[in-house]
């Protein structure tokens, strides 16, 4: 076996690796956010009584599903400039770019997850809301949103797994992010194992602590008393179990109707 | 001699779901602490009405009036028009309900149930919603439960949450929708019993019920609802004991 160990520690250690393994997270990191809260709008938009804003939005979602990513990145960087002027400055930088052909992209995907999501939350609760007197954007934000964001949590943790190995598309569009990093490692010394596997080691650390932070959030979202052991853990067993145990009620002021069965 | 103005009042109801006429004009008033049943058969529209009354839909002719105000509608300047969403929030949380499924909010627990409406329809501090929650919560007879999630509660413990979640907002006029059509039998009583409760301490209510026993007892009135219209009115012990309409007399033959 030819293994040069020092090379795969060199390049694992190294700045660059470093570098483009932040590019890579950051990139990914700021394209989801944007993906989110495009994705709201979009999905808001198809779930809309409006004909117009079913049409807009779901025109959205058809054409960026359609299109490869790759020639959506191409589309930004390359025929943007050509196309407007105003792109030619210096401030449209590859990350730039990278950051809206994937976050347009991403967003077509959450829109579809966070309507779906929506559409699950209890429409009897939207309904409370509302008899309680709080207005639509309340209703959304305090009672549907919260409930919603439970279920998207999954799906919403797999794209962004997916979207940081989609950053390695950025490499067309000239962005040095880690598997292009791995990839110039390779193009001078020919060593291709050392390079790649310092390569695949950060995206399984990097995907590791993802997935980390994902069972955080996830667990803030249970919605059980915090108590431990009498209600969490029995009521989640059996949920017969706290209703049936606790003794007779009783009703402050009020003696048991006698009719009443 | 003066006739005293009912609270609330319902002229005229229309609503149509489609091809369905499910109200076909209904007339009613309820006076300020009384307490009104409505009985009738399942699809008679008694939900419909209840859900218009909470101003959740919009009914296709008629008025509601609570306090002799037209609700649901804007007459300024000899031009009405029907308020939008925003503007009937406002109008809703003068009207407390109460839907056959509780419906609570998932998400939080028992207290904070309650204290959506007071924070985010209100605008009442936190602290003082914590407060008023907790004081309503107790009535309910649920001290020991604040911090549990609707998923920890028994569908009566869910049900009375609801009442009091309804209740914090003092509302002029409660409206029950088959309050305990979902609970299994043992725990009607419990919920029967805040029902009860708040009749004798003068609350406004309007029951859809099939709990007949608690029609009688604690109703001032009960209406027979039938095909989308009210059939037959009367004083509970008139109604039960000596029914005039024949669908009347039917119907209490199937549930006695």
């Amino acid at each position: 076996m030819e293994w040069d160990g020092h090379l795969f520690w060199s390049a694992l250690f190294s700045k660059e690796y470093l570098d483009g393994a932040i590019l890579s997270v950051t990139l990914a990191a700021a394209s989801q956010v944007v993906a989110v809260l495009l994705g709201f709008l979009v999905a808001l938009g198809r779930l809309s009584k409006a004909r117009t804003a079913r049409a807009v939005s779901g025109l959205y979602v058809w054409f960026f599903r359609a299109i490869p990513t790759l020639l959506v990145l191409l589309l930004v960087w390359n025929a943007g400039p050509q196309l407007f002027p105003v792109l030619r400055e210096a401030w449209f930088s590859p990350f730039l770019a990278g950051l809206i052909g994937l976050s347009v992209v991403e967003a077509a995907y959450m829109a579809e997850i966070i309507r779906s999501a929506l559409m699950s939350v209890d429409e009897g609760q939207s309904l409370a809301a509302r008899a309680l007197g709080l207005s639509p954007t309340r209703v959304m934000f305090k009672v549907v949103l919260p409930q919603a964001i439970r279920v998207a949590l999954p799906p919403t943790g797999n794209e962004f797994i997916a979207m940081i190995k989609y950053t390695s598309l950025a490499s067309v569009i000239s962005l040095r992010e880690l598997l292009t990093t791995a990839q110039n490692g390779v193009s001078v010394t020919f060593r291709y194992a050392e390079y790649y596997v310092a390569a695949l080691v950060y995206y399984l650390v990097i995907v590791s602590i993802v997935m980390y932070g994902q069972s955080l959030i996830e667990r803030r979202f249970r919605w059980v008393s915090t108590r431990p052991l009498r209600t969490g853990l029995l009521a989640r067993r059996n949920p017969t179990m706290t209703a049936t145990k606790e003794p007779k009620v009783v009703v402050t002021k009020v003696a048991q109707p006698e009719g009443a069965k | 001699m003066t006739e005293e103005l009912p609270l609330l009042r319902v002229l005229d109801l229309h609503k149509t779901y489609g091809r369905t006429e499910v109200l076909k004009g209904v007339d009613f008033d309820v006076k300020a602490g009384e307490v009104k049943a409505l009985l009738g058969p399942s699809g008679s529209g008694k939900s419909t009405i209840l859900r218009l009354m909470a101003l959740l839909e919009r009914p296709d002719a008629g008025e509601i009036l609570l306090e002799g105000k037209r609700m649901g509608i804007s007459a300024s300047a000899g031009k009405v028009r029907h308020l939008k969403e925003r503007e009937l929030a406002r109008q809703r949380t003068e009207i407390g309900m109460v839907f056959q499924k509780f419906n609570l909010f998932a998400h939080l627990d028992a207290v904070h149930n309650v204290m959506l409406g007071l924070t985010q329809a209100r605008r009442v501090h936190k602290a003082e919603a914590r407060e008023q929650a907790i004081e309503m919560l107790a009535r309910v007879g649920l001290s020991d439960r604040t911090g549990h999630y609707p998923s920890e509660l028994s569908g009566g413990q869910q049900q009375r949450v609801a009442i009091a979640r309804a209740l914090v907002m003092n509302p002029k006029v409660m409206l029950f929708d088959e309050p305990t059509s979902a609970l299994d039998p043992e725990l009607v009583g419990e919920v029967l019993a805040v029902m009860e409760q708040l009749a004798a301490e003068g609350m406004t209510m309007v029951v859809v019920t099939h709990e007949v026993r608690f029609a009688r007892r604690v109703a001032t009135e009960v209406a027979m609802f039938d095909q989308g219209q009210i059939v037959e009115q009367a004083a509970p012990e008139d109604f039960f004991d000596r029914p005039a309409h024949e669908r009347t007399i039917k119907f209490l033959e199937h549930v006695h």
